[in-house]
C-alpha cells in the first residue's frame, strides 16, 4: 500500500505546492479588491474607467480625497462617526460587563428571567426590529437626534453574555476575600474584578468599536438629517443618491477607503481578539 | 451566629446591587428592543400612515388586512412581497451552501500542518469580514461596473460581461433557454398561466438575477472568512492521534476527509448552515447601498421591502407586517436547522453522559 520513498516525496512536493497555490489564489481574491480600492482612489476619473485592475495609478492624484474633504460633508461625517462610536464603546465595555457581572456571580430575585431575557434578544434578527425600533423613537419623540443614534445601542445583549461568560469562568476565590475585608459590591467591582478582566474587556471594546463604526442599518431607521449622518450613512447617500448619480468611482472609493482604515489598523493590531470575538460570538448560539 | 447575621446582611446588599447593576441594561434593552416588538405587532394590524402617534385615538384598527394583503390578496404589494421572497430563496439556497463550501475549503487548507504562514492566509481570509458592509459595498459596485475590474478581468479572456447590476435575467431562465429547453422570449403558456401567491411558476423559477449574483458573491466574499474561523476551531479540537491513527491505516486523504474529518465537524458545520441562514435572510445593508432592489425588482429582499414599504411608501402597517412574517421566517429556519442537528448529533453525546450522570446521582 505504501508507495515507494521518492513518489512519497514527490507526493508531498505537489500537496505543498497545491496548499500554497490555493492560498495564493484566495488570498488575492479576498485583499485584491482593496488594492484596486485604493489604487484607484488615487486614480484620475478617465484612468480607473480605462485601467480599472491596475494596481498602478497612472498619473497619481489625490483629486479625489481633495474633492471628499471640500465638496462632501466629510469631515461631518467622520466627526459624528468618532462621537458615536466613542460613546457607544464605552457605554457598552462598562454597562456590558456591569451587567454581565451581575449576572454571572451577584445572586439576586429575578436572575435567571434577566439571563432568559438576554438570551432571547440576542436570537431576534436586527433587521426585523428596524421599523419597530423606529416606532419606539419616534414615540419618545428623540428621532433624528443624537440620543437616537446613542441610546439604544450603549447596550448589547451579545456582550453581556460574552462578560457573563468571562465572569462565569473565573474562580470567586478572590473577590469573596476582598468582600470579606468589608469592601462593598462596587467597589469590588471596580477594583478586584474589572482589572482581572482586563482580555475581556479587550475583546469587548474592540467589538463594540467595530460594530458601532460600522453600524448602517440603525441610522437609517434613528437619525434623517443631513447633519447627523455618520460615515456608513453618508458614504451610503454619496454611492446611492443623486451625488451618486455620475459615475464618480475615485471619489466613492476613496471615502469607502477612509471609512475603512481605522477598522483595518485595529485588525492589524488587535487580531487576536477578532478571532476571540468571533469564536465566542458563535459559541452563544 | 453572628457570621450568619453578617451572610444575610452580605446577601441584602447583593439583591440591590444586582439590581442596580444589570437595571441599564434591562432598561434600554427592554425600551429599544422588547418594547418597540409590541408596539410594532400593533402597527401590523393598523392602518397607521406615519401621521402622529400610531397610538393616537384616530389610527384604526384593521385587524389581519395588513397580512392579508401580502399573502391572499392580488395586487401589487402581493406581487412585490412574493418576488421579494423569490429573490430571497434564491438568495439563500446559493449563498449559504457556497458560502459554506468555501469556508470549510478554506479552514481544510489554512489547517494543514505542512503549510507555513497560513496564520498570514488566515488572516487575509478573515478581513474583508470586519469592515463597513457599506465600504465593501462601495467597492464591489466598482468591481462589478460596467467598466469595472471584473469585465476587464473577463475581457482579457475574450468574455464581455454583462451590464451586472442593470442585468436582471434570472440566472434559471438563461440556463434554460441555453439548454434549449425553453424559448426564455417566449415561455410555454403552461408556465406563464398562473402560480402559487399571483406571481406565475415562469417567474418562480426565474432563479437569482445576474444583479442578485453579484451581491451573493459579495456576501460569500465577506461571509466566509468568519465561517472560516468557526472550522478552524472545531478542526483545532480533532484529536492529533485520530488523524495518525487513520494514517497508519492506510487511508488517503480524501478517506481520512471522508471518513475521519468531516464527521468530527459536524456540529461546526450545522452552526455555520444555521448562521448563514439567518443572516442570509436579513441581507439589507447591500441592497441598499448597490441596487435599491433594481433592476426590475430582483434584487428586492423581504428586509429591504420591509424597509421601502414603511419609509417610502408611509405604509407602515404592511411594513411592519413584512418584518414579522421574514421574523417568522428565520425563527422558522432555526428551528428546523435546530431540530435537524438534534436527530443527527445529540444522541451520540447523550448515550455517552446520561448513564454517568445517573449513576453518580
Amino acid at each position: 500500500m505504501t508507495p515507494p520513498g521518492r513518489a512519497r516525496g514527490f507526493r508531498a512536493l505537489l500537496g505543498t505546492f497545491l496548499g500554497y497555490a490555493v492560498l495564493v489564489f484566495f488570498a488575492l481574491v479576498f485583499l485584491y479588491p482593496f488594492v484596486i480600492q485604493t489604487a484607484n482612489s488615487f486614480k484620475t476619473e478617465a484612468d480607473a474607467a480605462a485601467h480599472p485592475l491596475s494596481p498602478v495609478p497612472d498619473p497619481f492624484t489625490t483629486a479625489a480625497f481633495t474633492k471628499i474633504f471640500d465638496s462632501t460633508a466629510f469631515p461631518l461625517w467622520i466627526g459624528n462617526s468618532i462621537l458615536v462610536t466613542l460613546l457607544i464603546t464605552v457605554g457598552r465595555v462598562f454597562l456590558d460587563s456591569l451587567a454581565g457581572y451581575a449576572l454571572a456571580r451577584l445572586s439576586f430575585r429575578g436572575r435567571g428571567a434577566i439571563t432568559a431575557m438576554i438570551v432571547a434578544v440576542m436570537a431576534v434578527p436586527g433587521v426585523v426590529l428596524l421599523i419597530p425600533k423606529f416606532l419606539v423613537l419616534n414615540q419618545l419623540g428623540i428621532y433624528n437626534t443624537y440620543t437616537a443614534l446613542v441610546l439604544p445601542l450603549l447596550v448589547d445583549a451579545a456582550g453581556v453574555f460574552i462578560m457573563r461568560q468571562f465572569f462565569l469562568s473565573v474562580p470567586p476565590s478572590l473577590e469573596e476575600a476582598a468582600r470579606m475585608d468589608g469592601a462593598g459590591v462596587f467597589r469590588t467591582y471596580w477594583s478586584i474584578i474589572l482589572p482581572m478582566a482586563r482580555p475581556a474587556l479587550i475583546t469587548l471594546t474592540i467589538l463594540s468599536f467595530q460594530a458601532s463604526w460600522n453600524e448602517f442599518p440603525h441610522t437609517v431607521v434613528a437619525v434623517q438629517s443631513p447633519e447627523l449622518f455618520t460615515l456608513p450613512r453618508g458614504i451610503a447617500n454619496l454611492v446611492s443618491g443623486s451625488l451618486g448619480a455620475g459615475t464618480q468611482y475615485p471619489l466613492k472609493l476613496g471615502a469607502a477607503l477612509l471609512a475603512t482604515i481605522p477598522v483595518a489598523i485595529i485588525f492589524v493590531i488587535f487580531q487576536r481578539y477578532f478571532v476571540r470575538g468571533a469564536a465566542e460570538g458563535a459559541s452563544k448560539e | 451566629m453572628a457570621e450568619a447575621h453578617r451572610r444575610s446582611g452580605i446577601r441584602g446588599d447583593e439583591a440591590a446591587a444586582g439590581w442596580l447593576f444589570v437595571a441599564p441594561a434591562v432598561l434600554i434593552l427592554g425600551l429599544f428592543l422588547v418594547l418597540p416588538i409590541g408596539m410594532a405587532l400593533w402597527v401590523s394590524v393598523s392602518g397607521w400612515n406615519g401621521q402622529g402617534s400610531p397610538f393616537a385615538p384616530g389610527v384604526p384598527y384593521v385587524g389581519a388586512q395588513n397580512y392579508a394583503s401580502l399573502f391572499v390578496e392580488d395586487g401589487l404589494t402581493r406581487e412585490n412581497f412574493m418576488i421579494s421572497i423569490r429573490n430571497n430563496l434564491y438568495y439563500v439556497a446559493v449563498a449559504v451552501p457556497a458560502q459554506t463550501l468555501l469556508a470549510l475549503a478554506l479552514a481544510l487548507v489554512v489547517n494543514q500542518r505542512f503549510l507555513k504562514g497560513t496564520s498570514f492566509f488566515r488572516t487575509a481570509f478573515y478581513f474583508p469580514s470586519v469592515t463597513s458592509s457599506v465600504a465593501i459595498s462601495v467597492v464591489f459596485l466598482f468591481l462589478f461596473a460596467n467598466s469595472g475590474a471584473v469585465n476587464a478581468l473577463l475581457a482579457a479572456f475574450g468574455i464581455s460581461g454583462p451590464a451586472w447590476f442593470a442585468d436582471p435575467r434570472g440566472l434559471l431562465h438563461l440556463l434554460l433557454g441555453g439548454l434549449g429547453l425553453v424559448d426564455v422570449a417566449n415561455p410555454p403558456a403552461a408556465l406563464t398561466g398562473g402560480g402559487p401567491f399571483g406571481l406565475s411558476w415562469w417567474e418562480w423559477l426565474a432563479g437569482p438575477s445576474v444583479a442578485m449574483s453579484t451581491i451573493i458573491m459579495l456576501v460569500v466574499w465577506t461571509t466566509s472568512g468568519t465561517f472560516m474561523l468557526i472550522f478552524l476551531a472545531a478542526l483545532q479540537d480533532v484529536p492529533v492521534q485520530v488523524e495518525e491513527a487513520s494514517l497508519i491505516d492506510g487511508a488517503n486523504a480524501w478517506q481520512r476527509l471522508r471518513h475521519v474529518t468531516l464527521p468530527m465537524l459536524k456540529p461546526a458545520l450545522f452552526l455555520v448552515v444555521t448562521l448563514g441562514l439567518i443572516g442570509t435572510w436579513q441581507v439589507f445593508d447591500q441592497i441598499y447601498v448597490m441596487s435599491q432592489g433594481k433592476p426590475a425588482n430582483t434584487t428586492l429582499t423581504p428586509a429591504y421591502l420591509s424597509y421601502r414599504t414603511a419609509f417610502s411608501d408611509f405604509e407602515y402597517g404592511v411594513g411592519a407586517a413584512i418584518s414579522f412574517v421574514l421574523f417568522l421566517i428565520i425563527v422558522v429556519m432555526t428551528l428546523l436547522q435546530r431540530w435537524i442537528m438534534r436527530d443527527r448529533d445529540e444522541p451520540r453525546p447523550r448515550r455517552r453522559w446520561w448513564p454517568r450522570r445517573g449513576s453518580t446521582s
